[in-house]
Parts: structure tokens; C-alpha cells; sequence
């Protein structure tokens, strides 16, 4: 129980010396602005209705959660201090930081949260994210600075889901239509920026809350500036007109090299939180057999693929997960190039070329199938032509069809019409993949569209979300990531890496598995070298 | 009276028209696959199939099509064009009315900027056809109508973005410092962010342009009045810009009425390369996102243009040529 004791210290410190345990030394300045490059716009800044990359990047400098991921993908307190959970792990119990303030001087309090909580279990709110809610059975708000949930069973990710899409101004919102809230398009947060102004399609614009809780940012500003044109956008970064983008990997390797850019910019990487697959309908005969599909991905070079379309900007996949995450298991089987294996392995199950058209058969049906990725992503119609070259030399043929995304979604994957796809799954920080593994997430719509059934993995998903415990949680996914490996549903292909430049101006940016934004409000810039001063 | 007669006539088969358009359009855009919630639910492990149901039910999905139909009918007889379909729930006539006048007025610059460049070319082209001139305007109208706006766009802002360093490469003001602008420098401001995006998106109908007027031109030369008045003794100047220009110059009321409505919608391809906000980038992200009542909203703003700018034409035809106003009166 000496734990509250130190964080009332800590608050004490914070108290009077607000920003001296942050700054690192003397030389930090306060002052100029960034100016970031994004495709898309905006759609609404109410955090549970958004469902866009671009509204949660603004939102997530307006709004703070109740937990957060550090540097390392490890969960620390945000607006909770800290938090208990009890023996049974049903309980969770968050104590919340006193004296936080909305910018317009409400306090902060428990009472937000169950607001939060209340509006997003509302059959009423149109928002993506109730699923993990729903598993609550009661919310609590026993006294301003305590949030207490109870869930019907312990429940790992739930941990995770108090970020910012609970955290809501109960008194703007009380008794009104979310829908309709002017919230959506000014908003009014408690985090390290202040909403300045939205032009729809142009650009947005935030100014640093001074009266931050966790010691103000130091820089002033930050525009978002929209421009759909990635090209354009290029040329704007070199003309001085954006200080951040994200690079594709041909103007990383090829065309940032110039004493210019070395100049002026740094440019940095880091794996993404994705992964592209090979994935293959297990209902289909041809890849019933598990045999069959490790042959596939013994013959497909990944290697090859990286330095193909990612120009080695890349590292080869193993399974679901990115290879700098405390839950990878860098030891499972793996599958390099090797097509006397694949050889092999066909003519195990059967598949001979009997009659010597190059192709192989079995029961007097050719091993030909047809891919299916989607339209526009240049990526990934590449990567399917570099796989069509390979399995063509061990005697299969592959077909390629692109398709525009919400028809390969309705048209094709909900009714199950394909026989394998190319596809990319976006990662979150949790390593709950429940809904893209289990065996009862293979309904319509739902996401484990291959049909993947094993009741190990089955059992283990299910274990995986029910301890909190991390040390326990690593041996269950390495276990998962094992059988994966061995089954291959996917062939897992390559993680890519995140290609940002940031004009050189910027200090104290460091890249870490978890990016190069979980310390955005600690970047600065040198008095000497400020671009933007604001009045 | 009989032109009014004419008039009320070609008023009231509009409307029939319109409602025709509205109904086949509806119907037409919801056998496209997919649905409104498709990019938030699609994907998404978070989404739920009673989430799926409780969006439906909202946006009103969960009715047959007819009575979708119904119910925006009754909003637009109410001039209420409803809410988009996207998270924002903005009101439909907010989302393209923000963006129209940036839209009109990229329009209408390059508009003027291809008729004062356009009606030019084309008759001198005309009068000395075959001449050298016409030759290289020729080749020169057919390469600038045949090269992608999107590559001459990025061309001209890598020379004057980059290596001139004498116009900005996207927007419409500059980011810093607007706020405190005088008028005038504003003003100025706006126009070096103009001058690419009207030159490029007028490239296109610069080459339709002039090449209609040299035809229609051409074809005016070979008439007997032209013959006629050259033979009264009148200088070429006045013969060509009085007698000619004036005669050739009536297709092009045609064609100018069929602009009407290009004059509100935008093109996605230029507005995204010179990122600016204006109403074709709306219409196609709502495409994408089968944003039914932002799509409609749009459509009844463009099927009306349609239908008065041809209304337009014909009146105009009328009013300036002869032929047409006594043809109406024989023909009652």
C-alpha cells in the first residue's frame, strides 16, 4: 500500500515543478509548429464514432484514455494513475489523476468514463467499437476519482479498450444526440493540443494546451494539411510546404538521397503494425491438405518478394505478429525457398504432371487456381505476380484478378467465392486474434473467412483473453504462433516497414516498436532553427 | 405568346424528366455492391453483427428500397436533401454547399480562359486553314487534349514549385501568416495558388473549344453571304469578325448551355493533384463509401443544372437566330 503514498509525491512534484522531470537537460525549447502531409480527411472527431486512421490521429492528441502504450507496447496509466484487478481478474478498479481539467475547466472525473461507457453500449451510437463493451456486466463510479468495471468473465484486451474512445465531456454531452453534437467538429479534449480549426479537405489545426496535465508539449502547433495526391505531396515535403510524411519505399531508397534532403530531413523507420498474407479457402479441395499448403509457401521466395516491391524495406513474416513485439515467437517453423521440398510435398499428396503440359493434376484436374487481391494497392499486385512466376516453375498455375474493395469484400469473401487472396491485417498492440482465428468467427461477414478450425487454437484464444498475466499470455501466443506456422492457412508474407521523414529541425524523435509518435509532445525544436512563430 | 406557350410546355416536361432521373439513378446506385457502413464495418474485428443490424436500422437500410426511395422523396419535397451517411452526419446541403464556391470559381476562371483563348485560335485557324499555323495549332491543341491533366499538373509544379520557385505547389492560400494579409494580398495570394490548377483543368476543353470554333468557322467561310459581303468591298477584318465570327459563334450557345452543369461539379483528378477542396473529391470518396444521400443530394443539383442549361440553350438559340424563333412559329 505504499504505492498511492509515492504517486501523491509524484503529483506534489508535479505540483511545483511541472516540467523539470521531463525536460532532457536545459536545451529544450518551447515554440514552432509541425505541418503534417495526410491522403485522407478527417470525419468526425468523436473518437467512438470515427473509424478512419486519420480522425483517431487528430482525436489522439485532443483526447486522452485511461491507459496507453509506452515505447515497448507495455499498457501505463494515462488518466488512471493506476489500477487493481482482482483474483478473479472480473474486476477492474482504475484510480483516475486529480486536478486534470477539460480545456474549458471542468474537472476531470469518473463520472466522464461512465458517460463514456454508457454512450458506447448505447444501441443509439452508431459507433465500431462496442464489441468490447458489451462483455461488461456493471460500470461503477463510486467517487470522483475511482472507475470500477465488472465483467461477466475475465477479459484480457479489455484492458486495452479504456483509451480514449470512452473518455467523453459528460457536460457538453449529457442528454444530447451524439450524432449531432457540434463536438464532432470542434472538439473540446483534456490532452497535450487544443482544437483550433477544420476546413473540410484542406487542413486542421490544433495549438498546444499549456494546461496539459502531463506537462505542456513543446511545440505550438500542429496542421494537418490534406492532400490526396502522394505525388504532390512529395513535391510539397521539398518545397518546404509539409515537415512530415510517410514515404512508399521507392522515395525512401531511391529518391531522398540528394545533399539536399540529407539536409534538410532525417529520415526514420520502423516495422508497421501489418502484415501481408497469402491466405487460402481451406473449404476448397485443392487445400484441404495442409501438406499442399506448405509446399505453397516452401516454393514462394519471401526474400525475393521484399526486395521486389518493398526494395528491402521489409522483414519476411512468420505469423501474425510483427517481429519486434514481446509476443513474437522468433522459433517456429519456417519456410524458405525451396522448391524441390514443394516437389516433393505435391507428389506426396498426389499431384504428378501426368500429362505433360508443364502443369500438374490429380484425378484429371490441373492445379489451377485463381488469387484475388483487391484494386489499386500496387503492393500487393505485385507481390502476386512475383508468387504467379514462382508457382509456375513447380508446375501451378496461378490466376490473378483484381477487384474493387467493397466488391471483393460483399461480392467475394462474405459469400466465401474465392479460392485464395492476397490481403494485409492491420495490427493492434494486444495480441488477441480472436476474431481471425477462432473456429466460430467463420459466419458470414465474420472475419475467419478462410474457415480455419483447430481446437488447440481454439482453446488457446480463448485462455489467451482470459489471464492478465504477461508472462502467461507470451507462452500461449508463442504456443498459437506455433501451430500457425505448422498449418500455414496463410502463407504469412513480409511486415513492411513505416517510412517517415521529418524535417531535420525536429529534436528528440526516437523510434521504438511502438513507432515514432507514442512522444510527440516531447519532439522540439531549437530557437535558432524555429520555422512557424506563432504570435 | 406562342414563345411563352412554348416555354411553359418545355417547363412542365422537366419535371417529369427530373423525377425520372432521381428514380433510375436511386435505383441504379443501390445495385452497386456494398453498403454505407461497409468501410466501418468491414474488417472491423471490433463490429459485431447486432452492430451491424443496429447501423442499418439507423441510416433506415433495413426498409425495401422503395420505401428508401419514399422517404427521400419526402425530404426533397421539403428541400431537405437529408444527412450523409458518413460517421460526421453532417447535413447533405452543408457538405456541398462548403464546398461550391471554390468549385464555381476554379470553373468559371478556366471557363473564360478558354473561350478568350479558344474562340482566338479557332478562327484564325479557319481563315488561314492549311497554313502553317493551323497545322502546329493542330498538333499543339491535340497533344495538350490527349496528355493526362494529372501528369501536366505534376510537370508544371516540379518547374514552377520547385525548380522556378515562383508558384505554391497545392491549396489556396498560403498556411502561415493569411490571417494578417491586407485584402489585396490576399488576393494576390489566392491567385498564384489559382493559376496552375485553372491552366491545367482548362487544358482539356481549350483543344475541344478551339477546334469546334474552326469547324463551325469553316464552314461559315464557305457560305454565299461571306461571298457577299467580300464582294461588297468590306475590309477581311470586317468580314471575318462582323459577317463570320457572329454566324459561327451559335453552336457554340449549344455547347456552352451543356456546360451549365460541369460548372458545379469538379474533377477529382486535378482537385486531389492541387489538393483542393472542392465538390468532385466529395462525390467520389462518397462514391467509395456508397454515401446514398450525399450522392443524390449532388445528382439533384446536376440533373437541374442539366435540364435548365439545355432550357438555356434552347431560349438563347432562339432569341439570337431567326431561323429557329420563326421555325417554332410555323411549326405551331
Amino acid at each position: 500500500m505504499k504505492r498511492p503514498l509515492i504517486l501523491f509525491f509524484l503529483a506534489l512534484l508535479f505540483l511545483f515543478f511541472p516540467f523539470a522531470s521531463f525536460g532532457k537537460g536545459p536545451k529544450s525549447d518551447y515554440g514552432d509548429t509541425i505541418v503534417v502531409g495526410s491522403i485522407g480527411d478527417a470525419s468526425t472527431l468523436i473518437p467512438m464514432l470515427a473509424s478512419d486512421a486519420t480522425s483517431h490521429e487528430i482525436a489522439g492528441l485532443i483526447y486522452n484514455g485511461l491507459v496507453k502504450y509506452d515505447k515497448d507496447l507495455n499498457l501505463v496509466g494515462d488518466l488512471a494513475e493506476s489500477w487493481d484487478i482482482s483474483k478473479d481478474g472480473k474486476v477492474i478498479t482504475f484510480h483516475l489523476r486529480h486536478g486534470v481539467r477539460w480545456e474549458d475547466g471542468v474537472p476531470f472525473t469518473s463520472r466522464d468514463v461512465l458517460f463514456g461507457f454508457k454512450t458506447i453500449i448505447d444501441p443509439k451510437t452508431p459507433t465500431a467499437y462496442a464489441g468490447d463493451f458489451l462483455e461488461v456486466e456493471k460500470a461503477e463510479a463510486p467517487d470522483p476519482y475511482t472507475f470500477k468495471v465488472t465483467y461477466k468473465e475475465p477479459f484480457a484486451p479489455a484492458l486495452s479498450s479504456w483509451g480514449n474512445i470512452v473518455v467523453l465531456p459528460e457536460h457538453l454531452l449529457k442528454g444530447k444526440d451524439i450524432t449531432k453534437s457540434p463536438l464532432s467538429r470542434h472538439p473540446v479534449g483534456l490532452g497535450p493540443f487544443k482544437f483550433k480549426l477544420w476546413k473540410t479537405q484542406e487542413r486542421i489545426e490544433l495549438v498546444a494546451n499549456k494546461d496539459y496535465f502531463d506537462g505542456r508539449p513543446y511545440l505550438d502547433g500542429y496542421i494537418m494539411r490534406i492532400i490526396p495526391d502522394p505525388a504532390t505531396m512529395f513535391m510539397e515535403l521539398k518545397a518546404g510546404g509539409i515537415d512530415w510524411m510517410g514515404l512508399s519505399p521507392v522515395q525512401y531508397k531511391r529518391q531522398t538521397n540528394t545533399p539536399f534532403f540529407k539536409k534538410n530531413f532525417r529520415k526514420y523507420k520502423y516495422l508497421s503494425f501489418s502484415y501481408t498474407y497469402l491466405g487460402y479457402n481451406l473449404r476448397h479441395p485443392f487445400f484441404k491438405d495442409k501438406r499442399v499448403r506448405q509446399a505453397i509457401s516452401y516454393a514462394i521466395d519471401k526474400k525475393e518478394i521484399i526486395r521486389g516491391v518493398l526494395l528491402g524495406l521489409g522483414v519476411v513474416a512468420t505469423g501474425p505478429y510483427k517481429p519486434d513485439a514481446w509476443y513474437y515467437n522468433p522459433n517456429v517453423k519456417r519456410y524458405p525457398y525451396d522448391p524441390k521440398k514443394t516437389k516433393r510435398l505435391l507428389s506426396e499428396c498426389g499431384w504428378k504432371d501426368t500429362d505433360g503440359d508443364g502443369i500438374l493434376d490429380k484425378d484429371g484436374r490441373p492445379f489451377v487456381f485463381t488469387v484475388l487481391t483487391n484494386q489499386g494497392n500496387s503492393l500487393r499486385d505485385k507481390t502476386a505476380q512475383i508468387i504467379q512466376y514462382r508457382l509456375k516453375q513447380v508446375g501451378i498455375k496461378m490466376k490473378i484478378r483484381q477487384l474493387e474493395w467493397t466488391a471483393f469484400i460483399n461480392d467475394f469473401i462474405d459469400k466465401r467465392r474465392f479460392e485464395a487472396v492476397i490481403l494485409g491485417w492491420t495490427l493492434g498492440q494486444d495480441p488477441d486474434i480472436f476474431d481471425i482465428w477462432h473456429s466460430s468467427k467463420t459466419g458470414p461477414k465474420q472475419l475467419n473467412f478462410i474457415g480455419y478450425k483447430n481446437k488447440e487454437v481454439d482453446r488457446l484464444l480463448v485462455l489467451g483473453r482470459r489471464t492478465f498475466k504477461r508472462k502467461e499470455r507470451k507462452k500461449i501466443y508463442f504456443r498459437i504462433q506455433e501451430i500457425l506456422a505448422e498449418d500455414q492457412p496463410y502463407t504469412f508474407l513480409y511486415v513492411p516497414m513505416a517510412l517517415p521523414v521529418i524535417h531535420a529541425r525536429f529534436r528528440g524523435i526516437r523510434p521504438a516498436p511502438a513507432g515514432i509518435d507514442y512522444n510527440f509532445i516531447r519532439w522540439w525544436v531549437p530557437k535558432d532553427e524555429q520555422k512557424y512563430i506563432m504570435p | 405568346m406562342d414563345f411563352f406557350l412554348w416555354l411553359l410546355k418545355r417547363l412542365l416536361a422537366l419535371v417529369p424528366t427530373f423525377f425520372g432521373i432521381t428514380l433510375i439513378s436511386f435505383f441504379v446506385m443501390h445495385l452497386a455492391p456494398g453498403e454505407p457502413m461497409s468501410i466501418q464495418a468491414d474488417f472491423n474485428p471490433k463490429m459485431t453483427p447486432e452492430m451491424r443490424q443496429r447501423l442499418r436500422a439507423q441510416y433506415g437500410l433495413d426498409k425495401p428500397l422503395y420505401i428508401q426511395y419514399g422517404r427521400w422523396f419526402n425530404g426533397l419535397i421539403h428541400l431537405d436533401l437529408g444527412r450523409s451517411f458518413s460517421p460526421d452526419r453532417r447535413k447533405v446541403w452543408d457538405k456541398i454547399r462548403e464546398r461550391l464556391p471554390v468549385t464555381i470559381l476554379i470553373n468559371v476562371l478556366s471557363m473564360i480562359l478558354i473561350l478568350v483563348v479558344a474562340i482566338p485560335l479557332g478562327v484564325r485557324a479557319a481563315v488561314r486553314q492549311n497554313s502553317l499555323f493551323d497545322q502546329v495549332t493542330t498538333v499543339l491543341v491535340f497533344i495538350a487534349y490527349a496528355a493526362p491533366a494529372f501528369w501536366v499538373a505534376l510537370l508544371l509544379m516540379l518547374l514552377f514549385g520547385i525548380k522556378l520557385d515562383l508558384l505554391p505547389i497545392s491549396g489556396l492560400h498560403s498556411l502561415m501568416g493569411y490571417d494578417s494579409m491586407t485584402t489585396f494580398q490576399k488576393v494576390l495570394d489566392w491567385s498564384k495558388h489559382l493559376v496552375l490548377p485553372v491552366f491545367v483543368s482548362a487544358i482539356g476543353g481549350l483543344a475541344g473549344f478551339s477546334r469546334y470554333t474552326r469547324s463551325s468557322m469553316l464552314e461559315v467561310l464557305r457560305q454565299d453571304y461571306i461571298t457577299t459581303a467580300r464582294a461588297k468591298g468590306l475590309s477581311e477584318r470586317k468580314v471575318i469578325y462582323r459577317h463570320a465570327l457572329r454566324n459561327a459563334l451559335l453552336p457554340l450557345i449549344t455547347i456552352l448551355g451543356l456546360s451549365v452543369p460541369g460548372l458545379i461539379g469538379g474533377s477529382v483528378i486535378f482537385e486531389s493533384i492541387f489538393a483542393i477542396p472542392g465538390v468532385g473529391q466529395l462525390m467520389w470518396s462518397s462514391v467509395m463509401a456508397r454515401d446514398y444521400p450525399v450522392l443524390m443530394g449532388n445528382l439533384v443539383i446536376v440533373s437541374v443544372l442539366t435540364l435548365l442549361g439545355n432550357l438555356l440553350a434552347d431560349i438563347g438559340y432562339a432569341a439570337v437566330d431567326p431561323r429557329v424563333r420563326t421555325g417554332i412559329q410555323e411549326g405551331d
